[in-house]
């Protein structure tokens, strides 16, 4: 507890650091980070504590942010109507694909999900109305009132910093209850929880559209973010990069979405600004194949470092 | 209490369980017995709902049993252990038992209350684990316990739901002398409390412990009575105790 | 409506099944025996796609640089399988799937690094022309041979895993492993072979698919999603399931794309069949999937009794 206060406090400080030299887009690019933290959070509810192998947790970050896209588009501007429109449109959709998908197990359930994600892709990818495959531009960012203003990088950041820290602390109260026991419970031995009478696939689709609502909710302030979205948001391959996130950073530990996002985005944006010049010198375009090295990190730490980063770090302090 | 009528499961090319009619009486210790193979564990998972049967009906405490679902059987009274050890081996000792309390007391669906502010659930717990005999174990981590004491711990987690009826499958599966005379001792204890269903292949905890004992072979059910009558039957003995009855 | 046009279609639908097969028999032999996530098998259709348009251009002929793609392609498979994969077959599924995944992305860069995003592979001349089936119905040669090729792999896999040796340690071990590795049967080559097998059926789809679709890397991706659709609803680990399901897939998914917007235009007004229309046709074999799995979660022939 004491440790994640003291990040947030320098969460809290960096945007005036920032302002103070007059560099905003560090800002920018950090509230995109933390957006994409709170999905990590949400897939880890889901993958690193509740064991859901789920391939198509893209497709309630994309809900999110099309739902919340198409309020703005349609003139409805406001983030009170916006947001919870697009945490509703993911949580419906999170239903109805785990009503369907916790029926299996095992293999099956990995590709149903990923099958029915890549669904959803094809119909946005079809919604020429909405701009299809070409994606959608916003004329401007969510309003919230309150004197706050969104188009602010530094209000913004704060305010997705503010969802950051209620997700943790959400999954910290979450994990802590009833249904957190039964969450992992289930993971650990699902026959034998049953065996104790608990309805094992009532928890497992609560945690799921759970989990899918807060994603709802990162695709919303991403659309905001970045005033744009496109169906690739929700292809399977944001899937798995969120996968990675979760894995690399821990999963199962309170901060492993938050930790594998900082981690894999942070490496992208060094490996393609900054130019390694030995590097350069041997392989000229080698930062338009970053890829490549995401993918050999990703692989290095599944064969190597199971547990992720977050797990080597629990280990050290003796866990 | 607990009625089979024509109970029957078959495989691809095996008949498990066929036309069982059996009937466990309130308050008694029921043993099932039978050779390897006998159906005995396919039966037990036929009443716990874990196996769907193909045809007859199980009814318990009077109701029709047959379509529930596992958990609903739980949440009537009807539970189980399992012949293969199924705990939840990185709990500890009590919060398995809390879990399995937790399961039966009111909806798990709670988000913002921490488990830990339930007093309630870890006295109930600490209670069973009295009863099962691992109140000096209530936290260790379940999977660096003894045989015996996980054994002991499959039963407890059954017990703790506070059933009517408990099917326990082999709970002396695997246990040296001291450790079976514990467990015999447990479920004399527990008996005055809870139906039993046992299902079991040692015969010395069987004569003690049961009222009446009913034998399965190859499926079918071959005799139904009390223990003396069931010693004495010639077709019993013939198939299934041989020599391991003491005279 | 005419009648030809739907037969038309088909046809098709019947040759992209076919292609869908090939793709979905290695797949679904890996996951029953090894019971390994491999997202990577549709990289090796890439590849093989790729190898096929740098043997074609080097050797000049169409059949010579398909057919030197295949043991090629299965070459790179089963090194793919010794170095890597092998570590995987004892880990649980999501570091199969992350592994896995990160192996598309490291195989696409080198892709990209070796031969640019895209390569061409043409037609070969002699097959470019249309062929007459019946009166009035005329049908792409090209095509016609993919369904040709895509029946003589079936033929012989069919032969392979039903009549040899070999097949049938196959078929043990994807129903039961255990039982497979009891007899005594040495796993781990078994394992490299059907995984080369894979590999070696993913470059015939691969190069036969590549003058109708675009050589372009991120073409595994796409292709992968559907040959899961294929296993879920064939059933892992079943060979004839996985023909089944493609052929299934196939058609559905080529009829669903020609004539839904067409249903629809019939039925709603332009503004919604042209919306909504294209959106369902894509989303069919899904839907397919979804009620196959609802009234049986273990697929139409679960290899697994």
């Amino acid at each position: 507890m004491k440790r994640s206060i003291a990040v947030f406090v320098v969460l809290l400080g960096f945007p005036l650091v920032m302002s103070a030299i007059d560099n905003l887009f560090y800002v920018s690019f950090a509230s995109r980070v933390i957006i994409y933290a709170i999905a990590a959070t949400s897939l880890n509810l889901v993958l690193g504590y509740g064991g859901m192998i789920s391939f198509g947790h893209a497709a309630f970050v994309g809900a999110g942010a099309y739902a919340a896209s198409i309020c703005i588009a349609e003139g409805v501007t406001s983030a009170w109507l916006g947001w919870p429109a697009a945490i509703a449109a993911s949580a419906l959709a999170a239903w109805l694909i785990g009503a369907v998908s916790l029926r299996t197990r095992g293999v099956y359930f990995i590709m149903i999900t990923l099958a029915f994600a890549q669904m959803a892709f094809y119909l946005v990818n079809s919604m020429k109305a909405y701009g299809g495959d070409e994606g959608l531009t916003l004329p401007q960012r969510a309003e919230l009132g309150l004197g706050l203003d969104l188009g602010n990088e530094v209000v913004f950041y704060y305010v997705v910093l503010f969802f950051l820290a209620l997700s943790l602390y959400g999954l910290h109260r979450v994990m802590q209850s009833r249904f957190g026991r039964v969450v992992i419970a289930i993971r650990e031995n699902e026959a034998r929880a049953e065996a104790i009478g608990l309805p094992v696939q009532r928890y497992q689709l609560a945690c799921f559209v759970i989990a899918g609502a807060v994603a709802g909710l990162a695709g919303a302030l991403l659309a905001s973010h970045g005033k744009y979205v496109n169906p690739n948001v929700l292809h399977w391959v944001q899937s798995g990069t969120l996968m990675i996130m979760v894995i690399l950073g821990g999963v199962g530990q309170l901060w492993g979405g938050a930790i594998g996002a900082f981690v894999l985005l942070g490496l992208e944006h060094v490996i393609s600004d900054y130019p390694i010049p030995w590097l350069a010198a041997v392989a000229p375009n080698y930062q338009q194949h970053a890829n490549l090295g995401v993918g050999l990190v990703m692989l290095a730490i599944v064969l190597f470092a199971p547990h992720g980063v977050a797990g080597l770090l629990s280990r050290r302090r003796g866990a | 209490m607990l009625e089979l009528r024509r109970v029957s499961k078959r495989f691809v090319g095996v008949v498990a369980t066929d036309d069982v009619t059996l009937e466990v009486k309130s308050g008694e210790v029921h043993a099932l017995i039978g050779p390897n193979g006998a159906g005995k564990t396919t039966l037990i998972s036929q009443i716990s709902g874990t196996l769907p049967s193909d045809r007859g009906e199980i009814r318990f405490d009077g109701r029709d049993i047959t379509h529930a679902r596992p958990h609903e059987r739980v949440r009537l009274g009807l539970a189980r252990s399992y012949q293969v050890t199924s705990i939840f081996k990185r709990f500890t000792v009590l919060d398995n038992l809390a879990l399995a309390v937790q399961a039966r007391s009111g909806s798990s669906f709670s988000f913002w209350r921490p488990v830990a502010a339930e007093g309630g659930l870890f006295d109930e717990a600490r209670s069973v684990a009295g009863e099962i005999g691992l109140s000096q174990k209530l936290s260790s981590i379940a999977a660096t316990l003894a045989h015996g004491e996980q054994r002991a711990l499959e039963v407890g987690l059954a017990l703790a739901t506070r059933p009517k009826l408990v099917l326990l499958d082999e709970p002396l599966a695997g246990m040296g002398p001291e450790e079976a005379q514990r467990m015999i001792a447990l479920i004399d204890r527990v008996r005055s409390r809870v139906t039993v269903l046992l299902v079991e292949h040692d015969m010395d905890a069987v004569f003690r412990l049961a009222n009446r004992i009913s034998v399965l072979v190859d499926g079918r059910l071959i005799a139904s009575g009390a223990p003396e009558t069931i010693k004495a039957d010639e077709q019993v003995r013939k198939a299934y105790l041989g020599d391991e009855v003491a005279a | 409506m005419s009648w030809i046009l739907i037969l038309e279609q088909t046809l098709n639908g019947l040759q992209f099944g076919l292609m869908l097969f090939l793709l979905a028999a290695g797949l679904t032999l890996v996951f029953g025996i090894m019971d390994m996530i491999n997202l990577a098998h549709g990289s090796l259709y890439m590849l093989g796609a790729f190898i096929a348009s740098t043997l074609v251009q080097a050797t000049g002929s169409f059949v010579a640089g398909v057919l030197l793609a295949i043991p090629a392609t299965a070459i790179l498979g089963m090194a793919l399988e010794i170095s890597v994969l092998r570590t995987l077959y004892a880990r649980d599924h999501l570091s199969q799937v992350l592994a896995t995944f990160a192996l598309i992305l490291i195989i696409n860069e080198l892709t990209r690094l070796a031969w640019g995003s895209d390569a061409a592979l043409p037609m070969p001349q002699a097959l470019s022309g249309p062929v007459e089936l019946l009166p009035g119905l005329r049908y792409p040669a090209y095509r016609l041979v993919i369904i040709a090729v895509g029946i003589l792999v079936a033929l012989l896999l069919f032969i392979l895993v039903a009549k040899t040796r070999v097949g049938m340690l196959v078929r043990a071990g994807a129903s039961n492993r255990e039982m497979a590795l009891a007899m005594g049967v040495d796993i781990k080559t078994l394992f490299t072979l059907v995984f080369g097998a894979g590999a070696a059926l993913c470059a015939v789809a691969g190069a036969m698919l590549a003058p109708l679709f675009a050589v372009q890397v991120g073409m595994g991706e796409n292709i992968l999603i559907l040959a899961f659709v294929v296993i879920v609803i064939g059933g892992i680990g079943s060979i004839r399931g996985a023909l089944v399901g493609a052929v299934l897939v196939g058609i559905v998914d080529t009829i669903g794309r020609a004539f839904l917007p067409i249903v629809f235009g019939i039925f709603f007004q332009p503004r919604v069949a042209s919306a909504a229309g294209p959106a369902i046709a894509s989303v069919t074999i899904y839907l397919l999937m979804a009620v196959v799995l609802f009234f049986r979660p273990q697929g139409l022939f679960p290899a697994r009794g």
